[in-house]
């Protein structure tokens, strides 16, 4: 049996206890919901396949284009020649973001030539706008692409254009340059992708 | 309340009983107000389903049903899943705990006659929900694709075999092969993931909604509902179960999680009884553990298959502990018809009942203590013992439920 | 009622007072603590050296010994002998064919032996290898009868031989059977040790995360008393209506 003048009375010791019950059972909630959260992160297995990859550099001629695989994803090494980087200069006016002022790439690839050699660009080969691999394209002027092409890539999926530093064309569907990823020198022919500290090689 | 509040409650409630819901199975319901101990069991019954869910889902997320793949994705979600370890534990440990919940909430109605009239249907209801459970913990038990999985299982399907006529087929038809093997694990997976998770909890809701047609019964075994204040028609000794029981099994609910993460941290094998030792070593199919033993929520069962040992009639005596053991899980179903006494609780009962449930619950531990244990001559003489006392419990329950001094009823609860 | 309560704590304690091998062999008691990052990578060490080349530990990554106090140069100089990634798994560079072969079953995997087998058993089965010109191996194994695997690490420990006595019945260690009869490159006490420090580290293979286990534990149950308390008082507040 009730006392319902009681019951429907709340007492402030009863609003107290209440309201902290409340809380602790809020924090369990979130203590809870961590692990479970957390579980859908990458494993560890997931991690050491998205481990930095190690690659030599000493055998790329000037010009030429390497290909390798990080997470899953297409990483470009260009060897760039004297000429490219010239040409580079002259397409800013063409370009969305010459200046590469979007964080597309850590702060020692954020220069002109959007490398921290000038001659060796690290860029992921995926198209900003859908995820396509644009396609090499070094000639110059080609029937294609029209007279001011200098070299690029060109994505084939949508027509998106980026230059020989990754910086999208103005006026394609891409938004925004090609992502540089971390990178950094172990010496001066083994470059390290995926991670800017020499450690974790 | 606000008002945007009340009307949009209020446009709910035109369209779903919302508020008539909360009324009638909480704030409106109105349980006996003299539960004790043992009236914890059932919501936390609740709590683990919940909680076997919720792991279960995640785990899926990881686990691989695949016979060269099980045992290794399990040490894949163990150590290179973050935090994955905590959630396999919580599931392991949630079946056994689930079992040890059950077979408490289960005691509780048998020591208060929860079983019977009006109850009769609840009580089966209840039962279906603990095959669905065993079922369950049989497909579950399978997944790593250990040596006790696999042997585990090997057992129980050969017990199918032991059925005449159709006994080889019906093994194939379930395994999908011509022994335990990949095609099996992946269909138990099926089951184990779906199938009987949509079963259990679809019991589960029609468990609660016959208990709140028919109301809690209590430790005195008395129907408050006999007893109505006649002005508000609320029984005299009801209380409304939100927010004095609510309140109540929060306080259980936090009890029971203190046990059951001392064992998910602190012991997460139990010693070798919620995660065999065996179960470390991947499934061999040439070779068989030197002892098998099924997990201790089985093993008084499991007792009971050994324990025939003899042919009987035309049938031999493998088939026999195979409708042995079918028959003490059964057997539970038909409470509500063998209970003879006049009165329901065991508070009220003579001490012929109170005898034969001591003598029910020592041969249950007993038996499941033996089925632990590697059989010897000894171990399957006292097998077959406390298998005839746990059935005696049964069989002779209409006549000393009758002849038994029973103390009178009394009209109220008492505390 | 009283009776039931006391029935159902005294079968509570049942399962634990009943807990038993079955075997006769009365296994040593294996020193083991996990917290001894000393002797857990004492352990790794010898793990990598002298199990590695035949068994996996195929579970576990090399990177995840930063729980016992190694950092990633640790790893790779010290456990690392394959040019692995730190992040790779620590897998057997026999191939299982060879293994099939050369012994008549693959090496069993090691990550969770010790939970399959227990700490005792391993730190006993090490110990008690010993000359059986009978075998294919010409080894045998008190702990484990005609085991496939010979004493990879007799010029550690010696050669033992059965003693011509036969100690009967199964009481004391199995070890006061068997006697040295070539000396090792180390003492008993020393071999003792040396096997402790790989058993400790297996039972750390096991489980690694078992230490923050216990830490998020005793965290949790902490949180969870201090609830109970509060809805204790709940619980009490709210029955305070009920007469």
């Amino acid at each position: 049996m009730t006392d319902s003048s009681d019951n429907r009375k709340m007492s402030g010791r009863r609003r107290f206890l209440l309201v902290t019950t409340s809380v602790a059972g809020a924090v369990a909630g979130v203590g809870i919901a961590t692990p479970f959260v957390r579980s859908m992160m990458p494993s560890e297995r997931a991690k050491a396949a998205g481990a930095p990859v190690e690659v030599d550099i000493g055998k790329l001629e000037p010009g030429m284009l390497l290909t390798v695989e990080w997470r899953g994803r297409v990483v470009w090494v260009l060897k760039r020649t004297p000429e490219m980087l010239q040409n580079l200069e002259k397409l800013n006016a063409q370009l969305a973001d010459p200046d590469s002022k979007r964080e597309q790439q850590p702060d020692y690839a954020q220069n002109p030539v959007r490398s921290i050699k000038p001659e060796v660009l690290v860029v992921e080969g995926v198209c900003t706008h859908l995820g396509c691999s644009p396609v090499y394209r070094k000639d110059i002027a080609p029937a294609d692409l029209g007279a001011d092409w200098l070299g690029g890539f060109f994505c084939p999926c949508h027509g998106s254009k980026f230059d020989l530093a990754g910086r999208v064309y103005k006026a394609v569907p891409a938004p925004t340059n090609l992502v540089v990823p971390p990178h950094t020198y172990l010496s001066d022919s083994r470059l390290l992708i995926g991670s800017e500290s020499k450690e974790s090689a | 309340m606000s008002k945007q509040k009340k009307s949009l409650l209020e446009w709910i409630d035109e369209r779903f009983p919302l508020t008539a819901t909360w009324k009638a199975h909480l704030s409106e319901y109105y349980a006996p107000k003299n539960f004790n101990f043992w009236y914890y069991f059932g919501s936390l019954a609740l709590l683990v389903l919940v909680n076997q869910l919720l792991t279960g889902i995640f785990l899926t997320m990881n686990y691989k049903p695949d016979a060269g793949m099980a045992f290794a994705s399990v040490e894949y979600i163990m150590r290179d899943v973050d935090f994955g370890w905590l959630i396999r534990y919580m599931h392991s440990t949630g079946a056994s705990m689930f079992f040890v919940v059950v077979y408490l909430h289960m005691f509780r109605g048998m020591m208060y006659g929860s079983y019977r009239k009006p109850r009769e249907l609840l009580w089966l209801i209840g039962m279906a929900i603990f095959f669905v459970l065993m079922s369950l913990a049989f497909t579950g038990y399978i997944l790593p694709w250990g040596q006790m999985s696999y042997w585990g299982a090997q057992v129980i399907v050969s017990m199918f075999g032991a059925i005449p006529f159709i006994g080889d087929t019906l093994s194939n038809w379930i395994l999908g092969d011509f022994m335990l093997s990949d095609a099996a694990l992946n269909r138990f997976f099926a089951y184990h993931v779906v199938t009987l998770p949509v079963l259990i909890v679809v019991l589960v809701f029609v468990h609660i909604i016959a208990l709140h047609e028919v109301g809690s019964n209590n430790p005195d075994g008395i129907e408050i509902k006999a007893n109505k204040d006649p002005k508000t028609g609320i029984p005299v000794d009801g209380i409304p179960f939100h927010p004095y029981y609510t309140v109540k099994d929060i306080f259980g609910v936090i009890g029971f999680l203190i046990v059951f993460c001392g064992i998910i941290f602190f012991a997460p094998e139990m010693g070798g009884y919620f995660l065999e030792d065996n179960n470390f070593i991947p499934a061999n199919t040439l070779q068989t553990p030197d002892h098998i033993a099924p997990v201790w929520y089985f093993t008084p069962y499991y007792s009971m298959l050994r324990a025939v040992t003899v042919n009987f009639l035309w049938i031999d005596a493998k088939l026999w502990g195979v409708i042995l053991m079918a028959a003490a899980v059964v057997i539970f179903c038909f409470l509500p018809w063998l209970d003879r006494s006049p009165v329901k609780s065991i508070r009220y009962k003579g001490p012929y009942f109170k005898t034969a449930l001591t003598l029910f619950v020592i041969s249950f531990f007993v038996l499941g203590w033996l089925g632990t244990q590697a059989p010897t001559p000894l171990y399957t003489l006292l097998a077959q013992i406390f298998t005839v006392i746990y059935f005696a419990f049964f069989l002779l329950m209409p006549w000393y439920s009758k002849i038994d001094k029973t103390k009178p009823e009394p009209k109220n609860v008492t505390k | 009622m009283r009776t039931m309560k006391i029935l159902l704590f005294i079968a509570l304690l049942v399962p634990f007072a009943a807990h038993s091998g079955g075997s006769d062999l009365v296994l040593d008691k294996a020193p083991i603590d996990t917290s001894d990052h000393a002797s857990l990578q004492r352990g790794a060490k010898s793990f990598v050296e002298y199990c590695l080349t035949c068994h996996g530990a195929s579970f576990m990554r090399y990177n995840r010994h930063r729980d016992i106090g190694m950092n990633e140069d640790d790893i790779r100089s010290q456990l690392i002998h394959t040019g692995q990634k730190t992040g790779g798994l620590m897998e057997s560079a026999m191939k299982k064919k060879e293994a099939e072969e050369w012994f008549g079953v693959v090496p069993p995997d090691l990550s969770v032996i010790a939970r399959a087998r227990g700490a005792d058993w391993l730190y006993t089965y090490l110990r008690t290898f010993y000359r059986d010109s009978t075998t294919y191996s010409g080894w045998n194994n008190l702990t484990f009868d005609k085991v496939a695997m010979p004493h990879v690490l007799h010029q550690l420990q010696g050669q033992q031989v059965l003693k011509a006595e036969q100690k009967s019945g199964s009481t004391g260690s199995a070890m006061s059977n068997l006697e040295i009869a070539v000396p090792g490159l180390m003492t008993k006490a020393e071999y003792d040790s040396f096997v402790a420090d790989l058993v400790n580290y297996m039972v750390y293979l096991g489980e690694p995360h078992a230490a923050h286990r216990k830490e998020l534990g005793t965290m949790v149950i902490l949180f969870l008393i201090g609830m109970l308390g509060l809805t204790y008082l709940l619980y009490k507040e709210y029955w305070r209506d009920i007469h």
